[in-house]
């Protein structure tokens, strides 16, 4: 076992894997850490300190950027790059290559948060990184691009598994969709500022493309790459049906870059770009539906796998809230719901929902499988598996609940008149409205802190077990080798 | 010639257009995949690309069957 292990670091480049998984847990529990100090800030404003680096405006790129490029980007190159392998039966293209979009995508991470804090931001929301920093991740994303396809090229097994297209389609898209929304000018040579090439509705049209676009590619149809390799493998059982994932494929391909501006309704967007934006978004649901029901399918005749393996529990709940998500945002499309739903705290419901239940949840259930192959061993302990499990799921519940009272409540309270017309709230009514759900979103993002913590240590725990048994069989074949 | 390039070059031209090709792609994809019975087996057969990998630490069920090259 041990030397077919050995055989398999050789064979394949596992140690950019392992490098890309430590990261993507420390941004992880960094990023989760400031937003939950961010969600009680705005609780209790006070906690700001009044220093200006951590006053919720900064802080909360940081949060995001850790979160969706810290923790999901890394989680992405580490899986995809373990994915291609193991489906491809070849080694990554160029380890010299796969190392610098390590070192790239890192130091891009890095100096933007540093940046954020002390006031460096285009204000394009998702891309607040300034100019030389978005030159910095198109050279590393075109070379992810470079390493992903050769390896591809390069590849012994004749067909290419439906894992990566997703994960392709993810990396071109992004590119595509990077490159157009920061195409800018900076005010000189020296200088981090820059001023968009686009201008008025355009400009704002632009960013959603890239924004949703983004949540489509980046944080759908990657971790949709993710699903189709880790579920079947988890469950030891060949995905429900490979002809549905490829019609999943292609409808998401089709359908997902038309629905950006269905986050600028009621705008000065023109009217039948909202229109065409909400209908691509219902049909969106089709697609959506059908990889999760083809992700979920996958444990027909296993469901008790359920009761014993918290692995399979996280991809499967990710599954779910993954169909929950895609089910409220076509809903949120909608003009007369998106009357109420915009500018509250739906949406921000409604995106965590998304981003702790589905993209979380898949990734951490990835990375439970992962992590004791790379470092062959076996999880430190199972029984913290569990217990994670249920800090991030109840953590989820309590975060999205609080976020329906807040939103729903906030919106029907900011277009209440009175039998004279008049509003029937104040601004600052709906501000105090707010505190209570804010709080229970608070202890809700530390139930799911709580777990992320847990996770990083038993992972450290299942390293240094790896290496002590590495070790000690080192021993024994030194001992063999010596008695010969 | 010149007239069918301009008339590609208006928006209210190009978009329906490329609105009827794509979505006939689609469809002939739908119906690649769903059409033939010896397709679909051929098609069918590499879900089993990620079982049949050889993980030593792996405790899944080994793969039941292989795929057709």
């Amino acid at each position: 076992m041990a030397i077919a292990g050995l055989a398999t670091q050789e064979q394949y480049n596992y140690a950019i894997i392992k490098k890309f998984v430590i990261m993507a847990l420390l941004w992880g529990v960094l990023g989760m850490l400031t937003g939950v100090y961010i969600g009680f800030e705005l609780a209790w404003p006070a906690l700001n300190l009044d220093i200006p680096q951590i006053t919720f405006g900064r802080l909360r790129p940081v949060h995001t950027s850790l979160v969706i490029f810290g923790f999901g980007g890394s989680a992405l190159f580490a899986t995809s790059y373990y994915v291609v392998q193991r489906t491809c039966q070849v080694r990554l293209f160029s380890d010299v290559m796969a190392d610098f979009t390590f070192w790239g995508w890192q130091v891009a991470v890095a100096v933007s948060v540093i940046g954020y804090m002390n006031g460096f931001t285009q204000a394009r929301e998702y891309a607040e990184m300034v100019w030389p920093v978005d030159l910095l991740i198109a050279i590393t994303w075109v070379t992810y691009l470079i390493v992903y396809v050769m390896t591809l090229r390069q590849r012994s097994q004749p067909h290419i598994y439906v894992a990566n297209w997703f994960f392709v389609a993810f990396i071109l898209a992004t590119a595509i969709l990077h490159i157009f929304n920061n195409m800018e000018v900076p005010i000189s040579l020296f200088s981090l500022k820059s001023y968009s090439l686009h201008a008025g509705v355009q400009d704002a049209m632009t960013q959603w493309w890239y924004g949703h676009n983004a949540v489509g590619f980046f944080l759908t149809a990657a971790f949709l790459g993710m699903m189709y390799y880790f579920v079947p493998k988890q469950a030891g059982r060949p995905v429900y049906s490979y002809r549905l994932s490829i019609i999943h494929f292609w409808a998401l391909i089709f359908l997902y870059m038309w629905v950006g501006a269905h986050h600028l309704h009621w705008t000065a967007l023109p009217d039948w770009t909202s229109t065409l934006a909400a209908t691509f978004s219902i049909m969106l649901l089709l697609p959506s539906w059908g990889g999760m029901i083809n992700g979920i399918m996958t444990l027909s005749g296993a469901w008790d796998k359920l009761r014993t393996d918290p692995v399979i529990r996280f991809l499967i709940v990710a599954l779910s809230f993954y169909g929950m998500s895609t089910f409220e945002g076509p809903l949120m499309s909608l003009k007369s719901v998106n009357a109420l739903s915009h500018y509250t705290d739906w949406t921000i419901g409604h995106v965590h929902s998304g981003a702790l239940g589905w993209v979380a949840m898949i990734s951490i259930g990835s990375f439970y499988h992962l992590i004791p192959r790379l470092w062959e061993t076996k999880l430190w302990s199972t029984r913290l598996v569990f217990i994670h499990f249920w800090l991030a799921t109840f953590g989820i519940v309590l975060y999205i609940s609080s976020m329906w009272v807040a939103g729903i409540g906030q919106g029907l309270m900011l277009r209440a008149f009175d039998d004279y017309g008049n509003l029937a709230y104040t601004f600052v009514e709906s501000v105090q409205f707010l505190f209570m759900p804010y709080v229970v979103r608070g202890l809700g993002g530390v139930f799911f802190v709580s777990g992320m913590i847990l996770m990083a240590f038993n992972v450290a725990m299942t390293i240094r077990q790896g290496y002590r048994e590495r070790a000690m069989l080192d021993a024994k074949l030194a001992a063999k080798l010596a008695n010969a | 010639m010149r007239e069918l390039l301009e008339w590609f070059t208006h928006m209210e031209h190009s978009k329906p257009l490329s609105l009827v090709l794509l979505f006939v792609t689609f469809v002939g994809i739908v119906l690649y995949v769903y059409s033939n019975r010896k397709r679909a087996k051929r098609l069918e057969s590499y879900k089993y690309i990620p079982l049949d990998d050889d993980e030593s630490t792996s405790d899944e069920q080994p793969a039941g069957k292989h795929h057709e090259h």
